[in-house]
This record gives C-alpha cells, structure tokens and sequence, in this order.
C-alpha cells in the first residue's frame, strides 16, 4: 500500500499542469504515458518528480501515437493510466482513442488546449472541442469534462479515472492553455477521505491462470469482417453510452427562471460569463447562465428544456462554433434563436461577455 | 458581490514582473484570499514585454484575462504602450519615471497616474537588483490587497534559502519594500 | 499442432500456402518449449497479422499501423512480469509504424517483437512495401518496382540492429528454415525473459497469392532471391 499524496486538506496556489499531476496520484494513477507537446508538459513534469515518491511509473514515449497506445497497453495491463496533450499531439491522439472507443477502455486523457488549426498558438483556445467530443473514426462514445479552475481541474481530473472505469468509455479532462499555465487557489484533498470511492482498476490481458487451461483466453480485436457484427457490437456500445449519459452528464446553471437571456459557455469561458451574469444582475438586469460541465454526453435534457422556454440564447466559445455545433444538434427543432459570440483561440473577458449581452438586450 | 482586484504589471524581460506577480499573488493566497496569476506565454516571452495579470478575491475570481486593471505598473516604454488601453477612470497607473519622453503617451483616461523613480532609489540606496521588490512594494501600497508582513513572509518562502547566507541581503529587500510603499504615498 | 494454439480456431485464417502460419508455428512451439503460456500477451497488428487475434491460448490484442509495439510496451512497462510479444507485417513495422519499432529498440524495451516480411502489403492487395524486391511487380508497381524511383528494399533488421544495444537480441530467420526461426524466436523470449533487453525477429515469409507464384516460384523467391536483399543470421546476440 504506497502512502496518500494528500493525507490533509491543504490549500494550495499552484498551476494548473501541477494540479493535474496531484490530482492523478490522488485519485491512484499508477502509470503516465506522455510526449511533450505545450502547454501541457509541467503534468509530466510534476509527474516525473513526484511519482517515483509514491511507486508510480512513467514512459516518455516517441510521439503521441505512441503515447496513446502505451496508455492503452497500460490499462489492458489492469493500471490505471493516462496520458496528456494538446494541439496537433491530440490529433495524433485520435487513433488510439478510436481503438479505446472500440474496446471500450478506460483510458484518461488530460487536453489542455492550444490555438489552432495546426501549430497555431501555445497559448490558449477552445478549439480542440470537436477533436476530443467526437475525433476519429467513430461515434464519440467518449465522455468529456471541460474544467473552469483549478478546483475543477482538481475534482475532474480524480473523477475521470473513476467515471473512465465505471463506465468503460475513454474519458478526457478538457483543460486549456490558460489553466495549464495560471496559478490559482485551491484545494488539495485525500478523495477517500471525503468519502470517493476510488474504483479499481481490472486487467483485461495477463490474468490469472493458463489461457486455454485454467480460463478461456482473453482475446480482443478491433477488426470484424461482417458488417452485421460490427453493427450489433457498436449498436451495444452506444445503447450502453445513451443509458449513462443521464447519469454522466454534469452542468451547472443559474438565473435561468425569471431570465429574457441566457448566456452559455463552457470552460474558463464559463468564468466570465458567470462574472458578468453576477455583475449585471446587480444592475438589475435579467440574465442567466447555462455551462455544460461535460460536452459530451451534453445535458441534453436541461438543454431541450431551455430552448422550449422562449428566452434569448448567447452562446460564446473561444473557437469559431465547436460547442455552438454539438448545441445546436441537441437544440434541433426549437424555434429559439441562438446568438453567438465567437473568438477562436483568443480569450473572452468577462467585459465583453456584458458588452455582448447588452447589445441584445438594448 | 466580492471586489475583485485586478492588477496588470508590465515590463521588460528581466525586470522581474512575472516574479513579483506570483509572489504577490501566492501571498494573497496564503493570506486566506482567492488568487489568481496567469503570466502572458508564448513566443512573445523572449524578446518582448513581459505582462502578468494579478486578481485578488474574497470571493470566486473570473476570467483569467480582464479589460481593465485597477492597478496598471508599465516598468519601460513598450510597457507603457503596451497597458495604455488597460487603464480605465477606476485605475491607477504607475510607471518608471525614468522613462524619457513618455509623457505624452501616458492613459488620459486614468483615474491616477503616479510616476514612481524605483530605477533611480533602487540604484542610489538599494541595490539595482531589489529593483522588482520595490515595485512589489508600490503595487501592495497602491492596492492594499495584502498586509505588508505577509508580502515578506512571501519573499522570505522565496528567497530565504539565500538570506540564510547573507541575512544582510533580508534586511535589504524588506527595507526595499517598504519604500516601495512608500513611492507609492509619496506621488 | 503446438499446444500454446488454439485448437477450436483452427484450421487457420490466413490463404493457402502463406508464411504466417509457419512463423506462428514456431512461435507456437517457441512458447510451449518455454513454458511460458501461463504470463504471455500476444499482440499483433493490421493487415494479415490481424488475422491472428484468436491463434492462441494466450491474452492477445489486436491494434493496426504498426502500434502493437507501443501496445504491448505499454503493457509491459505497466506489468514488467508479463512476456510480450508485438507481431506484425513489414508495412506496419517498416513503414507506417516505423518510429515504434526503432523507437523500442533505441529504448531498449524488454518486449519481443516478430516481423513477418512478405516483400509487399498483402490484406490491401498486394501493393509495394519498403522491403518489395527491385524489379518486382505489385499493384503500385505494375511495372516493377524501379530502384530509381522508389528506392530500393529496406534492411529493416539491419537498421533495428544498429539502434539496439548489445544486449539487444536481433535476428533474421527464414520459413525455409523453421527450425532455426524457431531457435530465433527462442533466443528473442528467452533475452525478454531474462529482463537482458529488446528483442527482434524478422521472418522471410511468403505470399503466393499476391507474388502469384506457384509453388516452386514461391519457394525460389524466398530461398535465392529474398536473401540476396535480406541476409538470414543472427546480427545482435548476447552470447
């Protein structure tokens, strides 16, 4: 039994990359598969420095490629493993996420994302969306958390390993350049001594006993020669994925009731939404706010619920409409107009948010 | 709603804004408050003007970027031009005063604008190098977002393992700081 | 049949007259000899090999392009008592998956990876790899393929030898040859068994239904013409 990285809750002011790294050994990761790509290289850093204190390992893999499949072999292995990214390393860490997908392995993947398309910025943007939601060949059976803090980047990081083996679907935590980089408050604490229960990790390959003996082999494929069996195995998967996503799905809303607009956003863009949403209302103006917490599954039943309430939408996003796409799909068939605010790969501030929303209030 | 304080610091490379940032920011964590310090990355790191934004908070802390500042500290020229458009009549902007010429480029719109001469007592009765923690001293001055004590508690974590060689170099860096305070009433 | 195979799978997948059947055969005989069935994962990869996901009694995953290296890496950097064992063709370990397999043996991870080398990419049709032969005709060199061109065969093993360190065991075997590809494929587990270092087996395999060869042609192709190219021996042995 290796000893607790958090025996107290501590306060904390660190970065995000350094959170993600306690968060992981918080929540009993044993093993890091990782290639250094910005912003996200200080999770590996922290990593390295810490895990070898608490018996964990870690594999500097050739590419993200690499990476990807390590983190799978890792999980079949029965670890718990992860690995991060950003930017065009996510893209190359769509191929072993489809295959994770088609396993249904729990793999965790931390996305802290960069300006795109390709090289583009280390700096910051909400345009890997689309890429971690529903990237690869396949049909995005992945469940995603888009943090807002360091508290969030804390909590959600330890909970993907947990929703990750529960659920059996490849789960990533959406951070950003910005969280990657930012110092900021939180706290630091034992899950289990909260009361979160931590779910073991399960081998698939390397079991007890002789295969073809003591047990029947464990044997896994990603190819099927018929379309019918691929069509019943995927049909399963997704049954699967349709009947957690109530219980998966996260969101976080306020003001809604008696509100004539409703501004929606996800990520650290949700901070400034949630500002200005706090400053105007004190000015006596009547806005709320929608933030899906996981952008995929999306909350899909709180979502159809406000589009058949009749208030304006807003909805403001750091990329050119990755979140307003998967919205407005859920959002199909309501009448409700949508207004969008899009700033790809740029920050929002809380000062536009308002400057936005009173434009169409006026 | 919780006043949150936003404070923009700007410089050159090596004129230690990000440091003083973060520990400003650290201090106002161990301080009980919410922080929050995002340094601007990126390429433009090297070469370029250095900015580091600073938010303190009783309360939840928003964007990590924001439009204006109520405290703006531009360190040099390009510092200067670089944060003009931060400032807002609820700023204060604090500059170099030994930037020549700059005058006309300064925030109209400014609620205060206070020259503070930090290069020029740094080098006459510090040291060159406490330059950066007489500007922390004039930004803790300006906003009183934390107690003095718990700035040099901040610098001492930082820095202690060096004041335990040359405990003259303690002396000299608190002392710094409080004539940053000081600059700071004093314009 | 070997008893590390799986019996209810068999007859095999793969076409008439294909060398993945003999390779398996000896890693097969390889594993029983060793006794090593109860702690082994296999993994293979796309194209033929892919057809060996069931072969065995043992654990075994499939992936593609050659990502069986860092699959089965990542297993056992997660799980350093497990034998593994990454299979794949010359186009995911040569071309596609390339940086994996060099990058394997530059790190000197203690897995066993077996390549089968069929001169082109053979589930896809038959189109030119980097080991097709100099004048050899694929879907993609209808022609034959031109050195001029197209560059001539990769020496695959030969280049992974020369990232391994000396620990490392690295060798060519031949179906015409089984019994010394089995005793290769020995020495490859028995180096990952003893925690020595990487280890790699190309084999010479054959692919009558895309050379289109009969026979005596297949058997011609892989005794005189395959090893003019690629030198069947032991080139990395920690003896």
């Amino acid at each position: 039994m290796s000893k607790k990285i958090v025996e107290q809750e501590k306060r904390a002011f660190m970065t995000g990359n350094e959170v993600v790294a306690w968060a992981a050994l918080a929540a009993k990761a044993d093993i890091m598969y990782g290639y250094p790509i910005t912003p996200q290289n200080e999770i590996m850093h922290y990593w390295t420095r810490m895990a070898p204190k608490y018996e964990k390992s870690f594999l500097q893999t050739e590419d993200e490629l690499s990476a990807g499949f390590t983190t799978i072999g890792g999980v079949m292995a029965g670890r718990k493993a992860f690995t991060a990214t950003a930017g065009p390393g996510n893209t190359l860490m769509q191929e072993p996420m489809s295959m994770a997908e088609m396993m249904r392995l729990p793999t965790v993947v931390v996305v802290q994302q960069r300006g795109g398309p390709s090289t583009a910025t280390v700096i910051y943007s909400q345009q890997e969306v689309t890429m971690t939601s529903i990237g690869g060949n396949g049909e995005g059976m992945r469940i995603v958390y888009s943090t807002s803090s360091h508290q969030e980047l804390y909590d959600y990081t330890i909970k993907a390993f947990n929703t990750a083996w529960k659920y059996r679907f490849p789960t990533f935590v959406l951070g950003d350049g910005y969280q990657a980089k930012m110092r900021e408050s939180l706290t630091l604490y034992d899950p289990e001594a909260r009361g979160i229960e931590l779910i073991p990790p399960e081998a698939y390959v390397g079991k007890e006993g002789v295969p073809g003996k003591d047990r029947p082999p464990a044997h896994f494929r990603n190819t099927y020669n018929m379309e019918e069996e691929l069509y019943e195995l995927v049909m399963d998967a997704l049954q699967d994925y349709e009947k957690i996503s109530p219980d998966v799905a996260e969101y976080h809303s306020a003001g809604i009731e008696d509100a004539e607009l409703v501004i929606v956003g996800h990520g650290i863009v949700y901070r400034a939404i949630k500002a200005a949403v706090e400053a105007m209302r004190e000015k006596g103006l009547r806005v709320g706010y929608f933030r899906p917490v996981t952008l995929r599954p999306l909350p899909v039943p709180q979502i159809k619920e406000l589009m058949a309430s009749n208030k304006q939408i807003l909805l403001m996003e750091s990329s050119y409409g990755q979140l307003a796409r998967l919205f407005k799909d859920v959002a199909y068939g309501s009448s409700t107009k949508i207004n969008t605010f899009f700033k790809p790969g740029m920050g929002i501030t809380a000062e536009e948010v308002e400057a936005a929303a009173r434009e169409i209030l006026k | 709603m919780n006043k949150t304080t936003k404070i923009v610091l700007a410089g050159e490379g090596g004129q230690g804004v990000q440091s003083v940032a973060e520990i400003i920011a650290e201090a106002a964590n161990e301080e009980g408050k919410q922080a929050l310090y995002i340094p601007n990355f990126g390429v433009e790191q090297r070469g370029g003007v250095s900015v580091a934004y600073v938010q303190i908070s009783d309360g939840d802390i928003g964007a990590p970027k924001f439009q204006t500042g109520d405290i703006v500290v531009a360190l040099s020229d390009r510092a200067v031009r670089r944060t003009v458009n931060y400032a807002g009549p609820g700023t204060t902007f604090v500059y170099e005063s030994g930037i020549e010429g700059i005058e006309s480029e300064l925030p109209q719109k400014a609620g205060r604008i206070l020259p503070i001469p930090a290069i020029d007592v740094a080098k006459n009765e510090f040291h060159p190098r406490v330059f950066n923690i007489i500007i922390m001293g004039a930004v803790i001055g300006a906003t009183g977002v934390i107690p003095l004590e718990r700035a040099k508690a901040a610098v001492e974590k930082k820095l202690g393992y060096k004041f335990e060689k040359q405990p003259k170099l303690r002396d000299l860096n608190f002392k710094a700081m409080e004539r940053g305070v000081e600059l700071v009433a004093e314009a | 049949m070997p008893q590390s195979w799986r019996a209810d799978t068999k007859p095999h997948k793969f076409c008439p007259g294909c060398g993945h059947g003999l390779v398996l055969k000896c890693l097969g005989q390889a594993i029983d000899e060793l006794g090593i069935q109860g702690k082994t994962v296999f993994g293979c990869d796309i194209g033929c090999s892919l057809l060996s996901w069931d072969f065995f009694n043992l654990d075994s995953v499939q992936t593609h392009h050659g990502r069986t290296t860092p699959v089965v890496t990542g297993i056992k950097r997660a799980r350093p008592e497990l034998i593994c064992i990454a299979y794949m063709g010359d186009g995911g370990g040569y071309s596609i998956g390339v940086q994996h397999l060099i990058s394997a043996a530059a790190r000197d991870e203690k897995i066993t990876a077996i390549l089968a080398n069929n001169t082109q990419y053979a589930m896809t049709g038959g189109q030119m790899a980097p080991t097709t032969m100099p004048g050899q005709k694929t879907e993609t060199t209808p022609y034959g393929r031109d050195p001029e061109t197209t560059g001539f065969p990769l020496h695959g093993q030969e280049m992974v030898a020369s990232v391994s360190r000396e620990e490392a065991y690295v060798a060519r075997g031949s179906i015409a040859n089984l019994r010394q590809l089995k005793s290769f494929i020995k020495k490859a587990l028995e180096n990952q068994m003893k925690e020595i270092g990487f280890s790699f087996v190309e084999a010479l395999s054959a692919c009558p239904t895309n050379w289109r060869t009969n026979a005596a042609e297949t058997w011609d192709f892989i005794e005189e013409k395959m090893p003019v190219y690629f030198k069947v021996g032991e080139t990395r042995k920690n003896e």
